[in-house]
Parts: structure tokens; C-alpha cells; sequence
């Protein structure tokens, strides 16, 4: 148990020491940081003293070790755009996006295991069918489109809710709904299909026959069997609501970290991004860590490896 | 001989093994009717990218700035109708939407093959020979998919300026993972095949025994991943259009017309609506193919 635990955290750091080369490369993608930095108008003289201000004329391995140093001090040098530190701009901007994933999650959880429950429990019945269609419609469509819509529907049309913004609670329930939606996709077909597996197995025949009813049964014996891979998956759709945040953060002007990105994208706010993707990117490796510790726990069998 | 009796008998010498396989998978296939719908709608999709110049009505690009913003169903001077209406810039939507499937599909269809090569290379390597070259490729993968994608695509694209090429070459190099893993899989099962181990006892060269006995083998699921992920890979090009950073205009695409339309949400909601529907459709279509591809292929197989 324990040199499992030892030798996943080794990996997790392995993982961040390859997030942060890559992180490190965008900005050497084109060859030239230099001309990506500056403005094009900047001068030959402009662009030779910035090379050597900043060290781009060492080498490549050297300044990654100076990238990588600040980087785990959390200096991704100022941004460009606002002249205050690149990384205390993205953490500012991190509460607002855990309130939204976080959100979108609970709202995928709620209405995901139930729906997969019940879908595995009345099989082949119309209810089923209607939570198998609506999941698999939630599955192709695109975060963004539903994002218009509910502005259309709830905004446009019926003055309900606000369009854009953070604040009040009316703020948060279209952009956690649009970017919940796959998710919750995701979730009830994975919760249905796990459901399936369980209820065919020997145990559960076993507990029907010594006359465990059915609620208990379904409950107790079979879901807590089926979250083991809902526990997983929601360690991964963490990071994909993460990462989805930046399209519908845009869409309703929510102040968080994916809209600070995109914005320093257009401003060729380099610093800015780094620090974003690398923080993003560590909240994921940490989240999976995390729920990998929690399913040695809830499954045994993996404790004895 | 009769006509009936040749259609009957002709095809069945002819046809290989392996044909005739793929033709009992595929009547197996056409059972499931939401597959069939999904393949249906897919071959029209594609048929529409191919053949847009000819399908569309109208120009997707002529402007009319007299007839701006014209709803759905409205006639022109000339009589000509727009079915969709028309967009901000007097632009024929229905037109525009029917263009749209063609950077999609070819986004979709270019990427999948660069990723699906990657994968299904990293794959096979990881899974036969196992050890260190499966440790180094599995924690790359593990790397890959620490990243919020759509941000390092954006990043990335940010940076080499956006192109056809630059967003497949993108999107294709960071979506090999899952093609890796699931051949992997497969690859480890096999490995241990009587097959496999006959043919390496024969002294058949590593090489040899990937390519002759094992690929085969890992085509199926390599298949359903494929479909599955050209639908999400749609989606992601859709995605990054609409933060303009997909195929520049004026080439119509979904998600540019879907940020258009956002603007005038207020005013001209069919501007949005229609290309999200569109895109809705193609990808509904490719995962519905992509269930019953897996339903059919290789049931077992979780994704």
C-alpha cells in the first residue's frame, strides 16, 4: 500500500515535470520568443536588447532549468498586458473557476446517478429509453451552442436569468449547466452500463435469493460495487470541466481563469497563458492523485499490489 | 444459366473470407437501427461536404449588405429563396451551413488518421514489448492528458497563427492517448495467443508477428475509437472556430457562423440555431455508427 502510494506520487511529479517542459515550449514554438513577445512594430535594436534581458540567446536546456525554477515559485514573470505577476493574475481568477466546475459537477453527480440507476434498474422501459436518448444528446452536442441557446431561451425570450457575469446564484446556473451537460452525459451512461454489470453478478442473486428486497439491494449491494468506476471518471471529467471552462467561461463572460486565457491568447499575453495551462494542468494531476488515494480505499483489491 | 440463379451463386467464389466477414458484420450492423440511422447520417454528411458546390442553392459567401438578417423562408428580389434566412452580411445561411460540413469533416477525418496512426504505433509498440517502452509512452500519455486540451490547442494555435494544417496537425497530435491505450490493451491479450506465441516460437521476426498476426487483430477496436473520436474531434474544431481560431474566413464554418449568430442573438436567432443543429446532427450521427460499431465489433471494449 504504501510504495504504491510512494510510487504514484513519483509519477504524478514526473507528469508535472513533463507538463511543465511543454508549457515551457509554446513559447519556443515558432523559434523565436522574441518575435512572439513583441509587437511586430519593434525594432531590430528593441528585439536584441529584449533577447538578452530576458536570456533567450541561452541555451535551450539552461533556460528551460530557469523556466522550471520559477515556475515551481510560482513566477511565470509579469504579464505583458497588466504588468502585475502572471501567476497571482491566474490565481485570482481561480476561485471563480472551481465555483463553476464545481457547480457543474454537482450538477452532473444529481442528476447523472440517479438517471443511470433507474435506466439499469427498468431496463428496456420507456424511462429508460428517455435517459438513454437524453444522455446521448448530451454526449454530441456542442457546450458552446448550448450555451446560446439557454441565453436565447432564458434571456432573450423569457428575462429570466442573466446572460453574463459572476455574483448571484441566477449568475451561475446556465454556464454549470452548459458546461455540467456532457458530463452528466458521460456519468449516467457509465452509471447505467456499470449498474448492468453488477446486477447480472452472483452476489446479487445470491442477497435476492436469501430475500433482500429490492430497494436495498440496488442500494447497497449493487451501487456501491458500480462507483468504483464512477469514482474514476470523475477525477477525469474534473479535468474536463476544468479545461472546458475556457469555451463557457467565454460564451457568459464568467471571470475565470479560462476567459483571463483566451483574452491573454488575443493579447499575445504569454506569461499569462503559461501560468494558466500549468496551473490547470497541476490542478488535474493533483485531483487524479487524489482519487486514486481515495480508490485504494474504496477497493481493496488495489491495496494489494 | 438464369439471371436470378447468377446473381446467387456468382459473388460467393469470388468473395474472400474476410469480405464475406465484413459482409455478415455489416448485415449485423443495419439490424441495430440506431446504427443504421447513425451511418446514414453520416454517408449524408459526407455526401454533403463532397458535393457542396453542387447541393447549395446560393453563393455562401456573395454578400447582399440590402438584405441583411432576412428570416427563414424569406424570397429575394429575384425570387431566389433562403431557406435558413440570411446572415449579418446579407450571406444565404442554409448555403453557408451546407459548406460548413466540408472543414469539418476534413478536420475530423485528417486529424483521426494522425492520431489513429500515433496511437495504434504507440500501441503496439507499448503492449508487444512492454517494460520500458511501455513505462516511457504510457506516462507521455499520461502527460497529454493532464493538459486542459482546448487551452494548449488554443495556446498552440495562438502562437503558429491558425491554418488548415497547423489545426489538424494540432488536433491529431494530441489525441493519440486513447487509440494508444485501447490497442495496448488488446495487444497484451494477444501477446499471449497461441498464434502469436506459435508464430515467434516458428522464429517469425518481431516485426513480422505485429504486422502479419497482431495488427489484424487490433483493427476492430481501433475502428470504434476512430468513429468515436471523430465525433469529439468535430466538436473540438466547431470549439475552435468559434473562438476564431479555426479555419479563417471567409470559409464557412459551424462554429464561426455559431459566433456570428451569438452576436445577434437578440435579433436573429436563426443565425445561431441552425449551425449548432447542423453540428448536433454530424455528431450525433458518428457517435450513434461509433455505439453500434462497438455493439457489433467488440462489445467488451469500455470507452
Amino acid at each position: 500500500m504504501r510504495v504504491y502510494l510512494i510510487r504514484r506520487l513519483l509519477q504524478s511529479l514526473l507528469v508535472l515535470l513533463g507538463v511543465s517542459f511543454v508549457v515551457f515550449l509554446i513559447l519556443h514554438l515558432t523559434g523565436d520568443p522574441a518575435a512572439v513577445l513583441l509587437p511586430p512594430e519593434a525594432s531590430a535594436e528593441d528585439i536584441r536588447r529584449f533577447r538578452q534581458t530576458m536570456g533567450f540567446d541561452d541555451p535551450f536546456l539552461v533556460q528551460y532549468g530557469r523556466f522550471l525554477r520559477g515556475a515551481l515559485q510560482g513566477d511565470f514573470g509579469n504579464s505583458i498586458r497588466h504588468g502585475e505577476p502572471a501567476f497571482a493574475l491566474v490565481l485570482e481568477r481561480m476561485p471563480a473557476t472551481f465555483e463553476l466546475a464545481g457547480a457543474a459537477l454537482l450538477i452532473a453527480l444529481c442528476l447523472a446517478i440517479p438517471a443511470g440507476i433507474v435506466s439499469a434498474v427498468r431496463r428496456n422501459t420507456p424511462v429508460d429509453y428517455f435517459a438513454t436518448v437524453v444522455a446521448l444528446f448530451g454526449q454530441s452536442m456542442p457546450t458552446f451552442w448550448l450555451g446560446i441557446m439557454l441565453i436565447l431561451i432564458f434571456s432573450v425570450n423569457l428575462n429570466l436569468l442573466p446572460s453574463s457575469g459572476r455574483g448571484s446564484l441566477e449568475h451561475l446556473i446556465m454556464p454549470a449547466l452548459t458546461l455540467g451537460l456532457f458530463t452528466t452525459a458521460r456519468i449516467t451512461r457509465l452509471t447505467r452500463s456499470g449498474m448492468l454489470d453488477v446486477l447480472n453478478q452472483d452476489y446479487i442473486r445470491t442477497a435476492r435469493a436469501k430475500g433482500v428486497g429490492n430497494p436495498p439491494v440496488v442500494w447497497k449491494h449493487a451501487l456501491k460495487n458500480a462507483a468504483i468506476p464512477i469514482v474514476t471518471i470523475v477525477g477525469i471529467e474534473l479535468g474536463t470541466l476544468l479545461g472546458g471552462s475556457v469555451i463557457t467561461e467565454t460564451i457568459f463572460a464568467w471571470p475565470g481563469v479560462g476567459r483571463l486565457s483566451v483574452q491573454a491568447i488575443y493579447n499575445r499575453d504569454y506569461p499569462v497563458v503559461q501560468a494558466a495551462v500549468f496551473l490547470l494542468a497541476s490542478t488535474f494531476v493533483l485531483v487524479n492523485l487524489v482519487v486514486d488515494v481515495v480508490y485504494t480505499y474504496l477497493d481493496p483489491r488495489i491495496r494489494l499490489r | 444459366m438464369n439471371r436470378a440463379a447468377e446473381t446467387a451463386v456468382l459473388p460467393l467464389p469470388a468473395a474472400s473470407p474476410l469480405v464475406r466477414e465484413w459482409l455478415g458484420f455489416a448485415r449485423r450492423l443495419s439490424r441495430r437501427r440506431t446504427a443504421l440511422f447513425g451511418a446514414v447520417v453520416f454517408a449524408v454528411v459526407g455526401l454533403v461536404a463532397a458535393a457542396a458546390p453542387l447541393l447549395a442553392p446560393l453563393d455562401p459567401i456573395e454578400q447582399d449588405l440590402e438584405n441583411r438578417l432576412k428570416p427563414p423562408g424569406w424570397r429575394d428580389g429575384a425570387g431566389r429563396l433562403h431557406l435558413l434566412g440570411t446572415d449579418h452580411l446579407g450571406r444565404d445561411l442554409f448555403s453557408r451551413v451546407l459548406h460548413g460540413a466540408r472543414p469539418a469533416l476534413m478536420v475530423g477525418a485528417a486529424a483521426v488518421l494522425i492520431s489513429g496512426v500515433l496511437g495504434l504505433v504507440a500501441g503496439l509498440l507499448s503492449g508487444y514489448y512492454g517494460g520500458r517502452v511501455d513505462d516511457v509512452l504510457m506516462r507521455l500519455g499520461d502527460v497529454q492528458l493532464a493538459f486542459p486540451f482546448i487551452l494548449l490547442a488554443i495556446a498552440v494555435i495562438g502562437v503558429l497563427g491558425p491554418s488548415l494544417p497547423v489545426i489538424i496537425v494540432v488536433i491529431g497530435v494530441s489525441s493519440w492517448v486513447i487509440y494508444a491505450r485501447v490497442v495496448r490493451g488488446a495487444v497484451l491479450s494477444l501477446r499471449e495467443q497461441e498464434f502469436v506465441q506459435a508464430a515467434r516460437a516458428l522464429g517469425v521476426q518481431d516485426g513480422r508477428v505485429l504486422i502479419r498476426h497482431i495488427l489484424p487483430n487490433v483493427f476492430t477496436p481501433w475502428l470504434v475509437v476512430a468513429t468515436l473520436d471523430m465525433a469529439r474531434v468535430i466538436v473540438i474544431e466547431s470549439a475552435l472556430s468559434f473562438l476564431g481560431l479555426g479555419v479563417q474566413p471567409p470559409t464557412p464554418t459551424w462554429g464561426g457562423m455559431l459566433a456570428d449568430g451569438r452576436v445577434y442573438i437578440s435579433t436573429a436567432w436563426w443565425l445561431a440555431t441552425f449551425p449548432g443543429l447542423a453540428i448536433l446532427l454530424a455528431v450525433l450521427g458518428i457517435n450513434l455508427l461509433g455505439d453500434g460499431l462497438r455493439d457489433t465489433l467488440d462489445p467488451r471494449l469500455k470507452i
